[in-house]
């Protein structure tokens, strides 16, 4: 049952990023990779109120597993964060690589700081 | 949208989620949502499959509370290795079927490795008043990802160039 809610959470996770990553990207035109920023934040500000949530009790382990380690598991990415840094760096784009690190790092953080206290605030 | 590319960079895109994965544009027939069923179906797939590989590397190495995160940085760490190879393999030296890339690069390497478990490992740290792990995990998750596909992709195109000599 474990095992089945983290598949079902990846499979919805992973093709939202596909999507949001295309639609993010297809409304700029800097080679800043918008798109995979957007997802990994969204998915560290979702992933940081369910874990207050179930700190609180307000959510169960089987959320959790469908909405944590699947959902937000599959929906933000290290993998494509990386690549597309190093893609940056090497085409030239070294500030933008930096820019890029730092400011995922940063927003990830963030986001998933306001989300617990978002959920502190509502169950805690 | 692309940026200037000089020749020794390679011909690799920048974004691998989206970029050089080809929709067929629809035809009259079928609308765009159609159109993408495939590779929808592909990314699903893959996702599922790399956040079962997560989520059973999470059972065999649990994390303790308060403990440094190794098995997420070492799950993150290895995905962006096998990128960086993938990447390179897929662009330079196989014709791979259209939806090898949206299955394997955006799905399973995009469901095993997670930003979203990394951020909110050292939001909890910070919270339980561990700061010097938080700081540590903060710093080295991001320098293992970039050393792993830095030395991935390099070493991937050295060993291409060599044997094309």
């Amino acid at each position: 049952m474990n095992w089945l809610l983290v598949l079902t959470g990846a499979a919805v996770g992973a093709p939202l990023r596909y999507l949001t990553d295309r639609a993010v990207q297809a409304r700029h035109d800097s080679v800043f990779p918008w798109g995979t920023f957007t997802v990994n934040v969204v998915g560290c500000l979702v992933l940081g109120v369910l874990t207050g949530a179930v700190t609180y009790g307000a959510a169960s382990d089987s959320v959790q597993l469908l909405v944590g380690t699947g959902l937000c598991g599959a929906l933000t990415t290290y993998s494509t964060f990386s690549y597309e840094t190093l893609r940056l760096a090497e085409t030239g784009a070294r500030f933008l690589a930096a820019a890029n690190a730092v400011a995922s790092v940063a927003a990830g953080l963030g986001a998933a700081v306001t989300g617990a206290a978002l959920a502190r605030a509502v169950w805690g | 949208m692309t940026a200037p590319r000089d020749r020794a960079a390679g011909p690799e895109p920048i974004d691998p989620d989206i970029e050089g994965i080809a929709v067929p544009a629809p035809a009259g027939g079928p609308g765009p949502a159609q159109a993408q069923g495939p590779v929808l179906a592909a990314v699903a797939a893959g996702g599922a499959a790399g956040a079962a590989a997560r989520y059973g590397a999470a059972l065999l190495w649990p994390t303790a509370t308060a403990a440094f995160p190794w098995t997420t940085l070492a799950v993150n760490a290895l995905g962006c290795a096998v990128i960086g190879v993938f990447m390179v393999l897929v662009t330079e030296a196989w014709h791979a079927h259209r939806l090898v890339r949206p299955f394997f690069g955006t799905g399973v390497l995009g469901g095993f490795t997670t930003f979203s478990t990394y951020a909110v490992d050292i939001q909890r740290l910070i919270g339980d008043g561990h700061a010097r792990t938080a700081l540590a995990c903060l710093a080295l998750t991001p320098l293992a990802a970039l050393a792993a596909v830095w030395t991935a992709a390099s070493t991937t195109r050295r060993a291409l160039s060599r044997r094309r000599r």
